[in-house]
């Protein structure tokens, strides 16, 4: 897939390509061209091996692993229980259907970038945890040696578990650190802060002091202001 | 006679040779490396965190953050992810000044890793000469954005404003003569653009000067040559990018391959080097400095016959002009519409990637339909390489480990982000 601006068929090839091998594959096309394969965790494997060794695909490199936390997708601040009946929201109507969860039941999705070098093209891979298991993926380390650090990252910071990974220890938060910083139920001013302690002779850790304040509310508006009126100016994204 | 045990040693995180807050535990067999095993994260400011919790504008200066030696190439995937979504189209001058910027900002970046680099292996004077020449491209980010360093002059929709019609100039000083102050505000006479046109001409021959002190340099060779030699199928498999995959001979670069605003209508080569050692990535590194200034004058050369708009005209994304604020109230409105609340950006998801100084340098964006970026991840390319600091290193010496750290042209603030 080549990303310049205005060309309509990127993709397309390397959709049907997926489709021709894995007639099941629930993989689709961006308007824009960039091709998102969703799967399941226990066909990761198999699929991954497939796309880094066949020739038709040769995705030689692994760009980037990564996690989103569908936690509070589409909600948003504005709407308020304590102000009065019309709220916040009384100068707003309505007029087309807020953005839904995106297509899938759990919480966490890992999402993969492959780059193939020799086909230039590229493959988005989201794999799809679902609510009630564990939050478990297979490693990629044995294809991609890039796998390593990147999967140590979502694991630091969403706390997904890669099964086979051979050093899965947290890589970007302090050392001792608990939690999982990028959940969406972890606070942007976290949890403990640390200072000095004259009397005690050494640093200490203690519940953070500050709260979170919101100096602007996040809004989903789906007014006219953002109603498309020019066919050519606003595509639909999500496929 | 007693036998050496292996031992471990920690090397940094305040060490000059450790490129900013990078932490080694390094075990050794006597000098030579067995494994090294580097501690990230002391630089972490959950950036992509943070961005979660700003309009998407307010974000815009935070990736001036990230890899802190060149700014606006940051800026400029960020910006490119949120077009994309946005589904906008931004004038063609913006597109001129965007790449213009990209290129005198990886000039300013192999600039100050050649210095840095040469530094680390004991060539103290091409640090000096490296930061002089530095110097005048961030003279050219204050003349276009106000800041020397973090500029926040990308904007979704263009850039922020115009290049300036005068350069600002050098005041008295008691501390300078006024024959010296003349010389100094000499090529500052005219336009940004009869600045940069001057630095242009000047940068080649300055390039000559650093390959006049390095290149054929015998010490510089015995430091270099052979030191942490990466095959191209390793390249691929480490996930390496920029100069460290063209190092290994891997010709790729996402300016040519996956080509965004004006890079296809402009003429330039990209260096492949052969052997993927440390010397073949400074190799590509000079020559890639030539290509971007023939890229900057070429700009230039557009840029002088075409004025035109540097902002999208859609008061829902860029802000109106001032003097359109002064007498219409539609504007005002959309002003402060945009200033309290920002845009919302419709549902999606999308991975925009540039060709940044250190390589591929991308932004995943996903938005749920909010004024916010609902995530945002950011691809640093450093992150990659040092991942790979522990193979590029083993069986070398300490010495080398410094030439395979300043090879990779690491900087912290993308890599901890």
């Amino acid at each position: 897939m080549v990303m310049t601006d205005g060309s309509v068929d990127e993709g397309q090839e390397l959709c049907e390509a997926v489709r021709a091998r894995w007639p099941e594959a629930r993989v689709s096309r961006s308007a824009r061209g960039e091709v998102t394969w969703s799967l399941t965790p226990d066909t990761l494997l198999s699929v991954a091996r497939v796309l880094q060794g066949d020739p038709r695909f040769s995705f030689e490199q692994l760009m980037d692993v990564t996690a989103v936390d569908y936690l509070a997708y589409g909600k948003e601040d504005w709407v308020t229980e304590t102000a009065t009946a019309t709220g916040f929201s009384r100068a707003r109507v309505a007029v087309q259907a807020p953005a839904v969860h995106p297509p899938m039941g759990g919480r966490f999705e890992v999402v993969y970038h492959l780059l193939s070098v020799s086909r230039n093209e590229r493959l988005r891979l989201k794999v799809v945890l679902s609510p009630d298991c564990p939050p478990l993926v297979p490693s990629l380390t044995g294809i991609w040696a890039s796998a390593d650090w990147f999967e140590r990252e979502v694991f630091d910071l969403f706390g997904i578990l890669f099964e086979g990974h051979p050093d899965l220890r947290r890589i970007l938060t302090d050392y001792g650190f608990i939690g999982h910083p990028f959940r969406k139920d972890f606070p942007l001013s976290g949890e403990v802060e640390v200072r000095y302690d004259p009397e005690s002779r050494r640093v200490v850790y203690e519940p953070v002091s500050i709260t979170p304040r919101t100096l602007v509310p996040r809004v989903i508006r789906n007014d006219a202001r953002y109603q498309n009126t020019d066919p050519g100016k606003k595509e639909p994204s999500h496929d | 006679m007693t036998e050496i045990q292996s031992y471990t040693l920690n090397f940094g995180p305040q060490h000059p040779a450790a490129h900013g807050v990078l932490r080694l535990i390094l075990e050794m067999d006597g000098e030579v490396i067995r494994k090294v095993d580097p501690h990230i994260g002391l630089l972490h400011r959950a950036t992509e965190k943070l961005a979660e919790s700003k309009p998407f504008n307010q974000s815009i200066g935070y990736m001036d953050r990230l890899d802190y030696v060149s700014m606006m190439v940051n800026e400029h995937a960020y910006v490119l992810a949120i077009e994309r979504l946005l589904g906008i189209e931004i004038p063609i001058r913006a597109r001129y000044i965007r790449v213009l910027f990209d290129e005198l900002t990886r000039i300013t970046n192999h600039l100050l890793w050649l210095g840095s680099h040469a530094l680390d292996i004991g060539a103290m004077s091409v640090f000096l000469y490296a930061f002089r020449e530095r110097e005048d491209i961030m003279d050219m980010y204050e003349a276009v954005s106000g800041a020397r360093l973090h500029a926040t002059y990308y904007r979704p929709g263009g850039v922020h404003a115009d290049l300036p019609d005068r350069m600002p100039q050098h005041a008295p000083s008691r501390w300078r003569s006024k024959k010296e102050q003349a010389e100094h505000n000499r090529n500052r006479a005219g336009s940004l653009i009869d600045f940069i046109r001057d630095f242009t001409k000047r940068l080649p021959g300055r390039i000559d000067e650093f390959e006049n002190l390095l290149t054929d340099n015998r010490i510089w060779k015995q430091r270099t040559v052979g030191i942490g030699v990466v095959s191209p199928e390793r390249a691929l498999q480490l996930g390496f990018s920029g100069p460290m995959l063209r190092g290994s001979g891997v010709a790729w670069d996402l300016r040519r391959t996956q080509p965004y605003e004006v890079y296809p209508d402009l003429e330039f080569d990209i260096p492949v080097g052969r052997e993927g050692d440390c010397y073949d990535r400074y190799l590509v590194r000079i020559e890639e400095m030539r290509q971007s200034n023939r890229i900057v004058s070429q700009c230039l050369d557009w840029l002088v016959d075409h004025p035109g708009p540097v902002i999208l005209d859609d008061y829902k994304i860029a802000p109106p002009p001032r003097t359109v604020m002064k007498h219409d109230m539609e504007a005002l409105i959309h002003h402060f519409k945009l200033f309290t609340e920002g845009y919302t950006v419709p549902a999606g998801e999308t991975y925009a990637a540039v060709e940044h100084p250190k390589g591929e340098f991308g932004i995943y964006l996903v938005s749920d339909g909010a004024n916010k970026p609902y995530r945002l991840k950011i691809r640093a390319a450093g992150f990659a390489h040092l991942a790979a600091l522990d193979e590029m290193a083993r069986g070398h010496m300490i010495p080398d480990l410094v030439a395979i750290i300043g090879t990779q042209d690491i900087v912290f603030g993308e890599i901890d982000r």
